[in-house]
């Protein structure tokens, strides 16, 4: 019993934090195409401001909100950067300047920070733990199920019930279609953008809250998980995406709780083959989503 | 035909051009970076053969690399250095010890073979999750050479491979990947893989099998990153997985992207001007460091030249210097225009 609430509360905390971070790539894939490798780096981002604003005497929820909004602008910029420029031209092109805007981020923070870890402040609640039904859990477990219950319902609610989130959906469906009707191209796209930095902000601070430190290579893990999330689910269903999430957490969780020590070491080999066949078996990922229409 | 050979001469000559400077300098340094150069070149060219000729952005690249890396080193390291260097190695392999240049060939190889029997599938795929799953295929790589302590001595460095590679090997096998590159393009597997790059649903309706092309030019990039791979641990007689892995694939990714992954001019020049901004960049580097203008050591400032490089490329010349024609047929090209107008 202890066993299955502790595996369970590890799925879902884990599965909450994935579905987050696929949730953000999707959104930006979904409209634009693009595969943002600069996700990671908005993590960063929201990391190195909560390090900076550390020695301020503000209360620690402002100082999170500030680096949420540093991710949301990191976000709005990669639009600049990588994507505005070149987004009439190839695929290709678009998914080589979203890396290179990847780079020039982690090398900035090498250049301008320090290529050490950096310690960021946590309240103390992020190291307590509770005893739920005889089993010590962590709070941040809690609080990342917590967070991840109400950014999912927001987001749904966003995007069922607003003009934001109806006109991207559209967007999503058919750009080119939801222009003739007067969708702002440009807006829908700085919106997707920003809240795949809220997104990323909100993530960066549970996932940093979980080591206690911020480095510049950070993102590459969460970038990781949200890729093979996505995939899983379906590049073009933001449902997917979080059903992907809660998969690949059951697949982590699963395998941290199976394999032997020797083999633990080749856990991501493993994660990773098994992302290749499931696109083998399902190139589209398990959930279709709507057939994409040409972006402009 | 013409053309090609016209292009063939004036690469070729650069490449030996490069090599030449880099020995009549007489600076050991200039060597060390004109050899690196010879590399990256061999490695440049491989993606070229399937990224230039498919379309499809490939990262596993770098993997092959480690492969081949790792390979060669594993059969040649010399018997007493073995039981140091590789204290868990399986007993078969405790007495193999071959001739490094032997090695770089089987180390290519294994790469392609790899390749070949982890690629297939992969290829059915297009665009993002062709993309994706490249990615996912160097992080199983770089996972296993990290993890696979018996052959690999895990994320620790490999030490004790013979050094093999000097200049002109490496400036003859740069030669050799630039035939080979430039054959691969004009051959029929290569023009009908580039029909599927530019229309997918045309080149598959004239019955082009693309998946089965896609693997073949992915196995002849992987053996080209194989032999590179290899020919740099024998250059550098001491590595670790680390050196296989994302930092590596940007700086080739930005070679390939600024000289145009279209073209095997772009492929070759790409290299050559990269190689010369990043030594550049990086004297300047050590220059500020040695000189203490800034408190802390100055790290990054290459890579962030090199990706703000690719993203002004990217965004004015979306293909590259060289997008399209090889400089041969450019060279035909304006002396026909140049003859006609009065």
């Amino acid at each position: 019993m202890d066993f299955a609430i502790q595996f369970i509360i590890n799925v879902l905390s884990l599965g909450g934090a994935y579905a987050l971070m696929a949730l953000g790539l999707v959104l930006v894939y979904g409209i634009l195409k693009l595969v943002n490798f600069a996700y990671g780096e908005l993590i960063m981002v929201a990391g190195y401001t909560l390090h900076l604003v550390g020695g301020s005497p503000l209360p620690w929820l402002v100082m999170a909100a500030v680096a949420v909004v540093m991710a949301m602008v990191a976000g709005l910029a990669t639009d600049y950067v990588a994507f505005r420029p070149v987004r009439a031209k190839s695929v290709t092109a678009v998914l080589i300047t979203s890396f290179a805007f990847s780079k020039l981020l982690q090398n900035a923070a090498l250049l301008f920070i320090s290529p050490r870890p950096r310690s960021v402040p946590l309240p103390e609640i992020f190291s307590q733990s509770v005893m739920i039904a005889g089993t010590p859990t962590p709070m941040r477990d809690i609080i990342t199920i917590v967070a991840a219950v109400l950014l999912l319902g927001l987001f749904a609610f966003l995007m069922q019930k607003t003009v934001l989130g109806i006109a991207m959906r559209a967007a999503a469906t058919n750009f080119t279609m939801a222009r003739m009707l007067g969708v702002p191209a440009n807006l829908i796209i700085s919106s997707a953008f920003a809240i795949s930095g809220l997104l990323a902000g909100v993530v960066g601070i549970l996932w940093i809250g979980r080591i206690g430190t911020v480095a510049p290579a950070i993102g590459l893990e969460p970038l990781l998980i949200a890729f093979i999330a996505c995939v899983i689910g379906g590049m073009r269903s933001l449902q997917g995406a979080v059903l992907g999430g809660f998969i690949l957490a059951l697949i982590d969780t699963t395998l941290n709780y199976t394999l032997s020590q020797d083999l633990l070491k080749f856990r991501d080999a493993f994660t990773f083959s098994l992302v290749i066949l499931i696109l083998l078996w399902r190139p589209e990922g398990l959930m279709k989503g709507p057939a994409s229409g040409q972006r402009t | 035909m013409q053309r090609n050979l016209l292009t063939f001469l004036i690469l070729g000559a650069l490449i030996v051009a490069a090599a030449l400077l880099a020995e009549f300098m007489g600076i050991r340094l200039y060597e060390r970076i004109a050899t690196t150069m010879f590399v990256s070149m061999i490695l440049v060219l491989g993606l070229q053969v399937f990224m230039g000729n498919s379309g499809i952005l490939s990262f596993a690249h770098i993997g092959f690399m480690g492969v081949g890396a790792y390979t060669s080193a594993v059969l040649s390291i010399p018997d007493r250095m073995k039981g140091m260097a590789l204290p868990d190695l399986y007993p078969i392999l405790e007495n193999v010890q071959l001739s490094p240049y032997l090695t770089i060939l089987i180390g290519g190889l294994v790469a392609a073979l790899v390749a070949a029997a982890l690629s297939y599938p992969l290829m059915r795929l297009s665009d993002a999750a062709a993309v994706i799953t490249s990615f996912a295929l160097l992080v199983v790589l770089h996972t296993v050479l990290t993890h696979w302590s018996a052959v690999t001595n895990g994320p620790r460095t490999l030490f004790g491979i013979p050094e093999a590679t000097s200049l002109w090997l490496a400036c003859g096998v740069a030669l050799a990947a630039l035939i080979g590159a430039m054959a691969f393009k004009e051959s029929r597997a290569g023009q009908l893989l580039r029909a599927s790059r530019d229309d997918e649903v045309a080149a598959a309706a004239i019955g082009v099998n693309i998946t089965r092309l896609r693997w073949v030019g992915f196995i002849l990039a992987a053996l080209f990153a194989g032999i590179g791979g290899a020919l740099w641990g024998h250059f550098v007689t001491s590595f670790s997985p680390r050196a296989f892995y994302l930092k590596e694939t940007f700086l080739i990714l930005s070679m390939l992207v600024i000289g145009g992954a279209n073209t095997v001019t772009g492929a070759v020049i790409g290299t050559l001007i990269v190689t010369f901004a990043y030594e550049a960049l990086r004297s300047v580097e050590a220059g500020i460091n040695e000189a203490g203008f800034m408190p802390q050591q100055v790290i990054g400032l290459t890579e962030i030249v090199l990706a703000l490089a690719m993203i002004a490329v990217l965004s004015l010349r979306p293909g590259g210097l060289f997008p399209a024609r090889e400089i041969g047929t450019l060279l035909t090209l304006k002396r026909k225009t140049g003859g006609k107008s009065p």
